[in-house]
């Protein structure tokens, strides 16, 4: 237990507290006006596009990673693709959104290569500018660590439906279809909104990506924080820089606090 | 080696809803595996038929066959009548319980019992009373309102049994349904379960590996062997009149003697047994004696040696070392455990029960 508590210590608490500190000081001073800050268009456009953006691609993403960990899930248990594909999901969803951001400026960006060879051929393809807004080709880049993120967390609870459930459910009468709306759909309900939750606050923390796709302004939240750390206009701006991660932290933790309870129970139903 | 169903027992059982269900000629490969092997099998109305054999002789095959969660290679599949070969599982009206974890996890006990009854849109006052009943039936009607985590493993079958019940199906089908409860929740349950049975009088296929349980619970039991019927008879008989070794050695224990067949008798450790039909009848033949069938009294000049006596409670066992011979298993009386010790000579003797006897391979 010690080496763990150290751990939370080092890695969290005094980050924590140096954040909520930080937010209600400012020149050694306490004070209120960085929260006060947050109330700027510039901050609270950013806090909204970062909360539909992440929105967005947790909703895409569950919806078409639990298809896809069900088509997984119908693989034969020990196989070489199953396999495959869930250790290529980890990989993705930790490396996806950076490596693919790359790969996409590589590709359609306003040198890449795929741009030029239209541009040598006579064809203005606009040098790939919707690439580097935010909700648009962000949106697309977060979906590829998204959509692989849903399969790893949600596999567990596909594969934790029982068969004699669904056996159960044609014994007494039921359709397939009947199975799925009263007994496999609900049973996966809450840890389908708990994964939900959780890739919400992936997509909602993410820098890397963001960070390396666009570089027009900082339309989100967390590229405001980096900003308000790097920029070497406005002085003494690090501190609005933690109260904006304070309130980032507020919303991670309401999220994840709902996303505790979803997971309590669906590990009730699910895990024996 | 296989014997064609010969008794065909009328029900004990007296329940009027029973129908009768027939399987014949059932095939069921799984690559080159056998699971069933033309298997064929009747039920009487209302009639408890406990399928028993070891793991992997196909009983859980048969079972989902008659459920139509299998679908067979070939054979019939008959329930009252009417050919189900190729009717889907929802529309068979079976009541199943499996081996575990079967309640839906997000429904209440009374709530998983409910499910047939709505799936048959049964009015809402119908189907709560009906449950109730059900409950009531399994001895859980306080549980009602419990999920199946708050319940313990016995409890959660109680409830499975009563969601099968509560449906009133034509047939009631049990795969195994107290293999994962203790021993003395088992032994509880299986009672419980046999009179709910007679009491409701629908005809149930029971699968077990535990011979003890197919013979509490069944009418008839049916000993299974790489996908084929070996024998099918009431418990009794099953017991002291075994078709061939393998249905002596699974039900019940036995011992195998070494003894010399002349017709109907054979000589075993000097003295004649009888030899039950389908015995080999000359020659080196093994025979199949059970512990109870032997007698066992001390004797300085005896040709074994007690290797050890246990007390089971009605009674007690006492091992002993034939010389020269095998390990024989005998069954005394319990207040003649004091007469036997470790290292002491006994004299074993058969007490002429028929019993069988197999050809033996000379070593
Ligand atoms: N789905 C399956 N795939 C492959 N083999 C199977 C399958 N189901 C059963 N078997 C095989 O069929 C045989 C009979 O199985 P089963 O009916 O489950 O036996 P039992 O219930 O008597 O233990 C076994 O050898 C088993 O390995
Ligand atoms: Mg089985």
């Amino acid at each position: 237990m010690v080496p763990f508590f150290a751990y939370v210590t080092v890695f969290l608490l005094i980050p924590a507290l140096v954040v909520v500190i930080g937010a209600f000081v400012s020149g050694g001073r306490p004070t209120l006006g960085n929260i006060r800050a947050l109330g700027q268009p510039a901050v609270t456009s950013a806090l909204w596009h970062s909360v539909v953006l992440s929105a967005v691609t947790a909703v895409v993403g569950a919806v078409l990673g639990a298809v896809l960990a069900y088509a997984v899930s119908t693989a034969s248990p020990r196989g070489v693709l199953k396999r495959f594909l869930t250790s290529l999901c980890g990989v993705l969803a930790q490396f996806g959104g950076v490596t693919l951001a790359f790969a996409f400026l590589a590709t359609f960006g306003a040198t890449g290569f795929l741009t030029r060879a239209l541009a040598t051929v006579g064809v203005q393809s606009g040098g790939g500018l919707w690439l580097y807004e935010w909700d648009k080709g962000l949106m697309l880049v977060y979906l590829y660590f998204q959509v692989p993120l849903m399969l790893i967390v949600f596999l567990p609870a596909v594969e934790g439906l029982r068969p004699q459930w669904r056996e159960a459910t044609e014994t007494l009468g039921g359709s397939t279809a009947l199975y799925w709306r009263r007994v496999g759909g609900p049973i996966l309900l809450p840890s389908f909104i708990g994964a939900l939750l959780l890739l919400f606050t992936n997509a909602f923390s993410a820098y890397a990506t963001a960070a390396a796709l666009v570089s027009q302004g900082s339309p989100l939240l967390p590229l405001q924080i980096g900003g308000t750390f790097t920029s070497e206009v406005i002085l003494g701006r690090e501190n609005v820089g933690k109260a904006m991660a304070l309130a980032m932290v507020v919303v991670v933790a309401l999220v994840m606090t709902a996303y505790a309870v979803l997971d309590r129970r669906a590990s009730r139903w699910l895990v024996r | 080696m296989t014997t064609a169903p010969t008794t065909y027992a009328p029900t004990t059982s007296g329940g009027q809803r029973g129908v009768a269900v027939e399987l014949t000629g059932l095939r069921r490969s799984y690559g080159p595996v056998r699971a069933l092997d033309d298997l064929t099998l009747r039920l009487a109305p209302g009639e408890l038929v406990a399928l028993l054999g070891p793991s992997g002789c196909g009983k859980t095959t048969a079972l989902r066959c008659l459920a139509g969660l299998e679908d067979p290679d070939g054979g019939r599949i008959e329930v009252d009548g009417k050919d189900l070969t190729r009717v889907p599982t929802n529309r068979r009206d079976l009541g199943m319980v499996f081996q575990a974890y079967s309640l839906f996890p997000h429904m209440t006990a009374r709530q998983n019992v409910e499910f047939g009854l709505q799936l048959r849109r049964q009015p809402g006052e119908r189907r709560r009373a009906r449950a109730a009943a059900m409950l009531d039936l399994v001895g859980l009607s306080s549980q009602a309102d419990r999920f199946a985590h708050q319940l313990s493993g016995g409890q959660q079958q109680r409830v499975a049994l009563a969601r099968a019940l509560a449906i009133e199906p034509q047939v009631l089908l049990l795969d195994e349904p107290l293999s994962a409860l203790d021993a003395k929740v088992r032994v509880q349950l299986r009672d419980e379960i046999r009179r709910i049975q007679l009491e409701v009088g629908t005809t149930t296929l029971f699968v077990t590996h535990d011979q003890e349980e197919a013979l509490a619970v069944a009418d008839r039991v049916g000993v299974m062997r790489s996908g084929r019927l070996e024998q099918i008879a009431a418990p009794q008989e099953l017991y002291s009149r075994p078709v061939n070794d393998f249905v002596a050695d699974f039900v019940g224990v036995t011992n195998r003697l070494p003894g010399h067949a002349h017709g109907h008798a054979a000589a075993v450790m000097d003295a004649d047994v009888p030899l039950l039909s389908g015995s080999a009848t000359s020659g080196a033949v093994t025979v199949l004696v059970r512990p109870e069938h032997l007698a066992v009294r001390p004797d300085a000049a005896g040709g074994a040696e007690v290797l050890s006596v246990s007390f089971l409670g009605a009674h007690a066992r006492v091992v002993a070392q034939v010389t020269g011979g095998p390990k024989v298993f005998v069954q005394v009386p319990s207040r003649a455990v004091a007469d036997f010790s470790p290292g002491q000579r006994v004299t074993v003797t058969p007490v002429g029960e028929p019993a069988l006897a197999v050809a033996r391979e000379e070593a």
